[in-house]
């Protein structure tokens, strides 16, 4: 699985406000954490506030603060808010070749593998992962 | 309110309690099933098989049950978790979490270093539940196909 940038980063951004509810940070502030464009990143917060899951405050001292549930949130339902975990193969057509059964097949273990990525990823809360990040440190 | 909830070993007036605890997640009351694990982990007076129910001053509001399990294809014997069942009227206030606890350390005292359970992909709640205690995709990928 490899995920687009706009995703991590989006998941960055999630996890780094949703470890302190509480507090407000600037895109600036997120970007430098995790060594990544303040510029893209910001583009990246407007899609989250836009689905609720941050909060933009304005004025001074403004910046964006989480406005999700810690422990009903997924990694997955971030990650939906960008791109569409689809199979990573991608065959041009199944017409009426003779390799047919073979893409067919190579498709359904690719669609295998995919749905357990899903799997895994819809099951992994925002919560769960910040207790993770924690006990590692 | 976890602080009010006590872990104990199910005892067999337990049974209904558990079948009707169990149905919540099953959509089905499996009363034979439910008797039969009863008769075989409350009898046995083996430490490797464990039923704990959660109790309030008033009810049982939760159960788990665990034992030791030897598996094939080399894999050491290790804890294994194939039931969990707590009270809609009282999640969410770390039952779940308590019963697990107390079943991994009488699994740790039994004398195993890893618990393990599985868990259909469509359970997306009780998958949440087990990884928010810690527990990963382990070493093993499951299989299986439809007889013909």
């Amino acid at each position: 699985m490899k995920l687009q940038k706009a995703s991590l980063f989006a998941l960055y951004a999630v996890l780094e406000l949703a470890s302190d509810p509480e507090r407000q940070l600037s895109a600036t502030d997120i970007a430098d954490n995790y060594g990544i464009s303040t510029h893209h990143l910001a583009k990246i917060l407007r899609t989250l506030v836009r689905s609720g899951l941050v909060q933009a405050v304005r004025g001074a001292g403004g910046g964006y603060r989480f406005a999700g549930s810690v422990n009903r949130t997924t990694l997955l339902d971030v990650i939906d808010l960008f791109e569409t975990l689809d199979s990573e193969i991608e065959n041009p057509n199944l017409g009426n070749q003779a390799g047919r059964p073979i893409m067919e097949e190579l498709q359904s273990i690719s669609n295998e593998i995919g749905d357990l990525t899903k799997a895994i990823l819809d099951t992994i809360t925002l919560e769960t992962a910040l207790n993770s990040s924690r006990q590692q440190n | 309110m976890s602080d009010q909830i006590t872990i104990r070993n199910a005892v067999p007036t337990d049974l209904n309690v558990v079948i009707s605890l169990d149905s919540v997640g099953t959509e089905k009351e499996k009363p034979a099933y439910w008797k039969d694990v009863f008769d075989r982990y409350l009898n046995a007076g083996n430490s490797d098989r464990i039923i704990l129910v959660a109790e309030t001053s008033e009810d049982v509001v939760g159960f788990i049950v665990g034992e030791v399990r030897a598996w094939e294809f080399g894999s050491p014997p290790c804890g294994w978790v194939f039931a969990l069942g707590v009270s809609t009227k009282t999640r969410e206030i770390g039952i779940g979490h308590l019963l697990f606890k107390e079943l991994c350390l009488r699994l740790k005292q039994a004398g195993v270093t890893s618990v393990r359970t599985m868990i259909a992909r469509k359970q997306k709640l009780v998958l949440s539940f087990f990884r928010s205690q810690g527990l990963r995709t382990g070493p093993y990928i499951e299989l299986e196909k439809q007889l013909d």
